[in-house]
């Protein structure tokens, strides 16, 4: 919390060259937003993964930090002043809020599997939302925003909760059959014929919001978490080569045929062309970001972050890159493995499958998200309209990953909580030695 | 479930290393290359958002850099503009950078190898680090003096201290105001760049150094006549031909003795010593004496003189040349500055300057001293030779000469009460139905003050009456100080 706090004063003095004035209610919020989590961690959560809730704090912090830079160089350089870092502080601490609401009102994190259907049909119903006329709106080229009263919201990201949990009360209802074997093709064993229902049921919401909504990156995102989790649920590589044969075809089509998803493919082979250089500027700016950070980073607030579309949600990565330098990004990404690594503990830890599938879930898409963002960046994929959990701007994104935050501090409690390491029968290997 | 859960963690690893990979080749192996790129606003933002040190002029700043407190934190400004901006340059958003603005870009900007301990030291005392001064060599005097004089001709003066090669006075006209290339508006700098670029009378050239060439007409007799004396052959009393006319050889040009087709020899027998074939500037007397002499010899004493060499005073100086492979005729011609023969003004004060400075020629310098925002200095001129065409008492003779032609021929107008001045007027022809440019060069010399100058007007007639007063001005602003 305190690099958090000192990366905000930083951004005032290197912009300014003088302190932030309103330091001194930021510092003291961040202590009492901690503070808060802590108290209601040790009364809901004693036993839960003290890392969690340190990591998600500093990310959120950071985030707020460099946003306040790219507000600071909008009012110094800028067209217009913003002011986009007190509404996301204000988001961070409704997010805060959310998952302390989390721990104290899901006790257990097996009563979500009760509502596993009901979880199914919001999701469906909230990643359909943007296709609804009046309702949803377009970026970019993407239909992944709705907008109500003025308010722009992206559906997507509570629904990837959503789905997580549906995902994972179906999966471990139907994991033994889905396991099953069927024809043996290639020395792969391929599941049963009769079983291809759920995957061609999440195949085609996948497609379906690749094609209306014109998003790779959500599309993907989607489809991952679900084959995943079917892989985990059934320990079954066929799943994942049927995944990707799937999704890949349709993907190149999508490459080929749609104009704006063309354009960022031209954008992710060759951006600096002659021929591409206008119409990739947002990567160029990005890269040219990366570039002017170096090793060692401009320095917080000294950057120019500013000149980059989406600074501060979609590109928020460059900003960060840019003004902390190549040591800034990889203590970032590092914290986002570190952050996916005690999800992925405590769902070996989880007794119960509900809870191991949802909080691997859970951990996976975070690290699928940071992959697709990252790697759209800095040219490892095409890019898309996904954004950094708990970086970047934006009230829904940060909002639902608070409330992960809070679901996977859950987790982590149950999988560490002495009664439940003494279930009997239980076969599983010790965390130790799976995550070594 | 535990296989497969170690299996995605396997990937999710795999997937961040991809990550870690690509972020370090655009923060470090690429980064050079990214940062070069002249699509980078970074780039640019970079560049201009540095504190760039002044130029200065006797002690005062005529560019400097204010925070403007907009995209680009500075903003350059010069005062007075138009009178330094040919030596100054523009230091453009848009356009880039001329004149000392881009020869010492590194050392105003702060980037300069020299500055590396002050960079240092800038980062370890928190110091907002700010680029170098530059001080140049200009007498303020002197350019004002030049300045006004030209008014609004087309042309240059340039005038030089003969000892040690630092120019007192460097003035291209018509100019233009820098600050309207360096303003941050875009549009504006935009407008006013079209204008410069479409204006017929060029103002963004800097006629005393570079881009424009002009004949020197019969100026260049003053490097024929320091040919002769080195050759050894001659003497400022020898006897040499000068009729009223000649034809050259092997062609069917008559050449006339004097300008305007006026055919009266140099003397009586059509004969005069070089002394008063240098005063009347007899153009067949010159003729005849460059074919004795020979391109060889003539070329050896050019090159000395500094023909031939691109030059960088730090303002990049175009050559000036006598042609090659030159027969009889032609020869002739170059004699008497026409033909092929091509120069600026800055090489012709530095013809001049050779006389006054015991036959050495110094190179011409415009930066007085580079310091750090400390005011330690980490660079001061020290004078260098480019040549030396002739002897010290052959200089002497030439001074003579030269005296001769300002108290008695047609430099009369340059003529200082109270100082040694020696000259050289030309009126150089240049194309068909034009007006001939007009030249002075010469020198003028009080007790220890001294100065070298040549004056050029574009199409201003003759030199007698339009150059000598302009190069009157500016010796008397530098002698008299």
């Amino acid at each position: 919390m305190s690099v958090g706090v000192t990366a905000y004063a930083l951004v005032g003095l290197g912009r300014f060259e003088e302190l932030p004035a309103d330091l001194m209610q930021v510092g003291i919020g961040a202590a009492v937003v901690a503070v808060l989590l802590q108290i209601a961690v040790m009364w809901r959560a004693p036993y839960a993964d003290p890392t969690i809730l340190p990591i998600v704090v500093l990310l959120n912090m950071l985030g707020v930090a460099v946003i306040a830079s790219i507000d600071s160089a909008n009012t110094l350089y800028g067209p217009r002043a913003t002011a986009m870092a007190d509404r996301q502080m204000i988001w961070s601490m409704l997010g805060a809020a959310l998952c302390i609401g989390v721990l104290v009102a899901l006790r257990d994190h097996r009563w979500l599997r009760r509502y596993t259907w009901i979880f199914a049909l919001t999701g469906a119903l909230l990643l359909l939302m943007p296709l609804v006329p009046g309702l949803g709106s377009e970026r970019n080229g993407s239909r992944i925003w709705i907008s109500i009263a003025g308010n722009s919201f992206q559906p997507a990201e509570l629904a990837k909760i959503a789905f997580a949990v549906f995902f994972a009360g179906y999966l471990v209802a139907r994991r033994d059959t889905l396991a099953l074997a069927g024809p043996k093709v290639l020395g792969i064993h391929l599941p049963r014929w009769s079983d291809f229902g759920p995957i061609l049921v999440a195949w085609g919401f996948a497609m379906a919001v690749l094609v209306f909504q014109t998003d790779l990156g959500t599309s993907l995102m989607f489809f991952g978490l679900f084959v995943v989790m079917l892989y985990v649920a059934t320990d079954r590589l066929s799943w994942l080569v049927i995944g990707a044969v799937m999704f890949l075809p349709p993907a190149v089509f999508a490459a080929i045929q749609m104009g704006h998803v063309r354009r960022r493919i031209d954008c992710w082979l060759d951006p600096l062309s002659r021929e591409n250089f206008d119409a990739c500027g947002q990567v160029n700016a990005g890269l040219f970001g990366l570039a002017n950070g170096g090793i060692t980073g401009a320095g917080l607030g000294d950057g120019r972050p500013n000149v980059v579309p989406h600074a501060e949600s979609d590109f928020i990565y460059t900003s960060l890159a840019e003004e902390l330098g190549l040591v800034g990004a990889f203590a970032v990404l590092l914290l986002y493995l570190l952050l996916v690594q005690r999800a992925m503990r405590a769902a070996v830890g989880i007794s119960d499958g509900f809870g191991t599938l949802l909080a691997g879930g859970l951990g996976f898409v975070i690290a699928l998200q940071v992959f697709v963002v990252v790697g759209g960046i800095t040219r490892v994929i095409p890019l898309t309209g996904l954004t950094l959990p708990f970086l970047a701007a934006g009230g829904s994104s940060l909002v639902c990953n608070w409330i992960i935050a809070g679901i996977l501090v859950r987790l982590s409690d149950a999988a560490r909580r002495p009664a439940a390491r003494q279930v009997p029968g239980s076969t599983r290997v010790s965390p130790a030695e799976v995550m070594a | 479930m535990n296989k497969p859960l170690r299996h995605v963690w396997l990937v999710v690893g795999m997937l961040f290393l991809l990550l870690f990979t690509s972020t370090t080749y655009f923060q470090v192996v690429a980064q050079g290359r990214l940062n070069a790129d002249g699509r980078n606003a970074r780039t640019i933002y970079n560049e201009f958002g540095r504190h760039r040190g002044p130029i200065v002029v006797d002690g005062t700043a005529i560019a400097s850099s204010q925070e403007s407190g907009d995209t680009y934190g500075y903003l350059r400004t010069y005062d007075p503009g138009a009178m330094y901006a040919p030596v100054t340059g523009y230091y453009s958003v848009i356009y880039g950078f001329s004149g000392i603005e881009r020869a010492l870009n590194d050392t105003l900007s702060g980037d300069a190898d020299a500055l590396f301990y002050q960079r240092i030291s800038d980062i370890l005392s928190g110091e907002q680090g700010q680029g170098a001064t530059v001080e140049l060599t200009l007498d303020s005097q002197a350019q004002q003096a030049a300045w006004d004089a030209l008014g609004d001709q087309r042309g240059a003066v340039v005038a030089l201290d003969p000892s040690t090669g630092a120019v007192l006075a460097m003035v291209s006209t018509p100019s233009y105001d820098p600050n309207l290339l360096a303003s941050h508006s875009s549009s504006e700098v935009q407008a006013a760049w079209t204008a410069l670029n479409e204006d017929p009378a060029r103002p963004l050239t800097n006629r005393a150094t570079g881009g424009d060439l002009y004949p020197p007409g019969s100026v260049f007799k003053l490097v024929v006549a320091a040919s002769a004396l080195d050759s050894g052959k001659y003497t400022p009393e020898t006897v040499i031909p000068g009729p009223g006319t000649y034809q050259l050889p092997n062609s069917s040009s008559i050449m006339n003795n004097r300008a305007g087709g006026d055919q009266t020899p140099c003397g009586p027998d059509d004969a005069s010593t070089l002394t008063d074939a240098l005063r009347q500037s007899c153009n067949t007397s010159f003729a005849l004496l460059g074919q004795e002499l020979g391109e060889d010899q003539l070329r050896a004493t050019a090159e000395q003189f500094g023909f031939g060499q691109r030059m960088e005073i730090p303002l990049a100086g175009t050559a000036s040349t006598m042609g090659t492979d030159l027969d009889g005729a032609q020869l002739a011609t170059t004699s008497i500055g026409q033909y092929e023969t091509r120069v600026t003004p800055l090489q012709m004060a530095m013809v001049a300057s050779a006389f006054v400075n015991d036959g050495v020629v110094m190179e011409p310098q415009l930066v007085q001293s580079v310091r750090t925002s400390d005011l330690s200095s980490i660079a001061e001129l020290t004078p260098r030779e480019v040549g030396q065409p002739l002897s010290a008492s052959n200089a002497s003779e030439m001074r003579g000469m030269m005296i001769e032609t300002v108290e008695n021929g047609t430099g009369s107008a340059a003529r200082i009460e109270g100082a040694e001045v020696g000259g050289k007027t030309g009126t150089a022809q240049w194309g068909e139905g034009r007006a001939p440019h007009s030249w002075f060069v010469g020198y003028a010399q009080m007790g220890d003050r001294e100065v070298a100058v040549a004056v050029l007007v574009e199409e201003g007639g003759y030199g007698s009456r339009v150059a000598a007063p302009i190069a009157k001005e500016v010796m008397e602003a530098v002698i008299w100080r």
